[in-house]
């Protein structure tokens, strides 16, 4: 069952189509990538799912409703361009923004001793923004995104900035929502962090929808039939009809079969050549390559 | 009913503005300097040099001779010699002035001339003093010299004194002082509000810029309109100003009473100033100002000057509310947008400078029912009481520009504080409001 669809949603901005005929839909409870170069329309994409702008056309469904242009409360969002008021609390800042999502203020400061125990900054909380480390400003960041608990949540390049201790944590977090049944879109330029932590993607490029799917569908779709072999010792003869070497790295070649060779008949002739095999694993190509190879 | 979000903008608004130090102090410190001020002023008008000039005196019609009190300032001496002897004593360089008295003309023709030497010209205070003295001296030596009776020269003076009377029974009752008392009232009135528009309104703007610039803007509004965003702020910020006019009401009169009692008047003297009805100069009409103040209609001036508050605060500050959002990062890049919105503040001003003095000319019914100036030209008029229809028409208008600029600054505001970066032009704003979101 997917938590979010959206179906040929589009929106422009004085003569300019940011966002043209994209169609996806998240499923429940998994970690969903929103991909695409910076301008590609992610953010235009988000916004509107977030209810903050109206689609021109095109229909938004959260669990099943229509939602187009409806500020939810069972999202959360953490926008790319984000801060916090320097001047207030921590906890003022967070209760604030915990009671605009609806939850009363009992709630909220139950809620956010709960966060900011997990996160260690339980003494911060009368602490004004001002005095927060960026570190730590980040984090209030997240717990502001989650502390009412919402069903969806959407970060937008929640990494940035973030030192590698940090970035874990987060990602942690994160992995524990998804285990609690919530789904989380994970939007980036980055594709590397996507195909770290992501089970299924959309990519968008110039507003259009390219290529979406499940990563490793994806991957297995785009695969160019490259394999990695490592040797001890190398083969004697290198011709073959079955493969072309790409690349020869000492003792570890890049190879492409050719259409409808056999792995098997492959490992085959390096055998018969008198070659000692030390590794040997299809090479499926990174989202990056597909992205670039889609898009050229 | 405020829906729940706006009313929590408007709590947060309103807190965080009201704890900070610079409301603190400012809403202590202004009462404070007003009584410095009062002070101040009160003490440079009593001041009185210490320092007396030495004058040497040459008196033919011996009117100074005396021993005159009330020159105290100046140290005088006499002196018989003629012109040039006198000139002779005053170039040795012993006196700093010299005061040439010639004997009087018995035609009584003309002016009384008498010279007056120095190399410094003459202060406003001490020639008033002496022509003064000099003149009530002439008066009486000519009273004497043509044998007139006191009571006869009192019947000469003629004083006149306009007594207003209303043309029907129930309007109040009027006095000379009624005009003054209105004015007075509507400038303070007017005043008030320009104040608050002002200051107020450039601080919607800043919080506006400042949630832009800490990008926390994108938060709030996954969760906020941004209309009640900025409706909320706005009634927040009206809510501040409420609450300083509110607490100044409360302390300046507070504090101008417990200076009193720190440096007690004497209240004898002050006794003595009602028992022989000797009051003192400038304040004549003191008890005419007080009845007046009775005779205002209260019950009509303090609604009125409320809804007006209310109506020009909202439009005014919704419009810096949009100038707020249209602004990039830098809040030193928006002189160029506040200008049309100062503006007509600053004309209205000096409309109201116009109205209290003319509360009925064409100039001010007018101004008090165009929606930017009525909130400031209207107040300063409501003790003048104008026709109910000039009113009627008058907040009609205000309320629906206020309902518009709302509307209209909401248009701009949803654009402009997701747009980041650089300032927006005029044209840009014109494009957001007609833009759908």
């Amino acid at each position: 069952m997917s938590v979010l669809q959206l179906s040929r949603v589009r929106k422009e901005f004085e003569g300019h189509v940011a966002v043209d005929d994209v169609s996806f839909e998240v499923p429940k409870g998994i970690i969903f990538g929103l991909l695409g170069p910076n301008g590609a329309g992610k953010t235009t994409l988000i916004r509107m799912i977030t209810g903050i702008t109206q689609t021109d056309r095109g229909e938004i469904r959260m669990n099943g409703s229509i939602i187009n242009g409806v500020l939810n409360r069972d999202i959360g969002y953490l926008p790319e361009e984000r801060g916090l008021y320097r001047k207030m609390t921590v906890a003022d800042q967070l209760v604030y923004l915990a009671r605009l999502k609806g939850l009363s203020r009992k709630e909220a400061v139950s809620r956010l001793k709960m966060w900011l125990k997990k996160f260690g900054m339980m003494e911060w909380s009368t602490n004004k923004i001002d005095e927060l480390s960026k570190g730590m400003q980040q984090k209030i960041q997240f717990i502001a995104t989650v502390v009412h608990d919402p069903a969806l949540l959407i970060l937008d390049e929640p990494f940035t900035g973030l030192d590698p201790v940090n970035t874990n944590l987060i990602k942690e977090e994160i992995r524990k929502l998804r285990e609690r049944g919530r789904s989380i879109i994970f939007s980036t330029h980055r594709m590397e962090q996507v195909e770290e932590i992501c089970e299924q993607i959309v990519l968008v490029h110039q507003g259009r929808n390219i290529l979406s799917g499940r990563v490793d569908d994806i991957k297995e779709n785009n695969k160019l039939n490259h394999y990695v072999v490592r040797f001890y010792s190398e083969p004697r003869d290198v011709h073959s009809r079955s493969f072309d070497i790409l690349e020869m790295n000492g003792s570890q070649w890049l190879i492409k079969l050719h259409e409808g060779a056999d792995t098997n008949v492959v490992l085959g002739e390096f055998l018969a050549q008198g070659a000692r095999i030390r590794h040997f694993e299809e090479k499926l190509p990174t989202l990056n390559e597909i992205f670039i190879q889609t898009v050229a | 009913m405020i829906r729940g979000n706006i009313w929590l903008v408007l709590q947060r608004e309103y807190m965080t503005r009201v704890k900070r130090r610079s409301f603190i102090l400012v809403t202590l410190l202004t009462p404070l300097a007003f009584l410095m001020f009062f002070i101040v002023a009160g003490l440079i008008f009593t001041y009185q040099s210490d320092e007396k000039t030495r004058i040497l005196v040459k008196d033919e019609p011996g009117l100074l001779e005396d021993g005159n009190n009330q020159l105290r300032r100046f140290e005088l001496y006499f002196t018989d010699d003629e012109k040039a002897g006198f000139m002779a004593l005053l170039q040795e360089g012993d006196y700093e002035a010299g005061l040439w008295l010639p004997a009087l003309d018995t035609s009584y023709g003309g002016p009384y001339k008498y010279e007056f030497y120095s190399d410094q010209p003459l202060d406003i205070e001490s020639s008033s003093l002496l022509s003064r003295t000099l003149r009530s001296r002439l008066r009486a030596e000519r009273i004497a010299t043509l044998k007139i009776e006191e009571d006869i020269l009192e019947q000469l003076e003629i004083e006149t004194r306009l007594d207003q009377r209303p043309i029907t029974e129930s309007s109040r009752n009027l006095n000379e002082m009624t005009g003054v008392v209105a004015a007075a009232l509507g400038g303070i009135m007017g005043y008030i509000m320009f104040f608050v528009i002002l200051l107020f309104g450039v601080q919607v703007m800043r919080s506006v810029t400042e949630e832009k610039s800490n990008r926390i803007v994108e938060v709030i509004i996954s969760s906020v309109r941004p209309f009640d965003l900025m409706l909320g702020k706005i009634l927040g910020s009206s809510a501040v100003s409420l609450t300083q006019i509110l607490i100044w009401l409360i302390l300046i009169p507070a504090s101008a009473l417990i200076v009193q009692l720190m440096i007690p008047m004497d209240m004898s003297e002050a006794e003595a100033l009602t028992q022989t009805a000797q009051i003192p100069e400038g304040f004549e009409n003191l008890p005419l100002v007080i009845e007046q103040l009775g005779e205002i209609n209260w019950w009509f001036i303090v609604p009125l000057f409320l809804f007006y508050f209310v109506a020009g605060f909202l439009i005014y500050s919704s419009l810096f509310a949009a100038i707020g959002a249209a602004l990039g990062d830098d809040i030193n890049e928006g002189q160029s947008l506040t200008i049309p919105v100062v503006v007509p503040i600053v004309l209205a001003v000096y409309i109201m400078f116009q109205a209290v003095r003319e509360p009925n000319s064409s100039l001010a019914i007018w101004s008090s029912i165009f929606p930017f100036f009525s909130s400031i030209v209207m107040p300063s008029r409501l003790a003048f009481e104008p026709d109910s229809w000039q009113i009627g028409l008058s907040m009609l208008v205000t309320a629906g520009t206020a309902v518009l600029m709302i509307w209209l600054a909401g248009r701009i505001y949803r654009v402009g504080i997701l747009m980041y970066g650089k300032k927006a032009s005029f044209r840009e704003l014109a494009k957001w409001i007609f833009s759908r979101s």
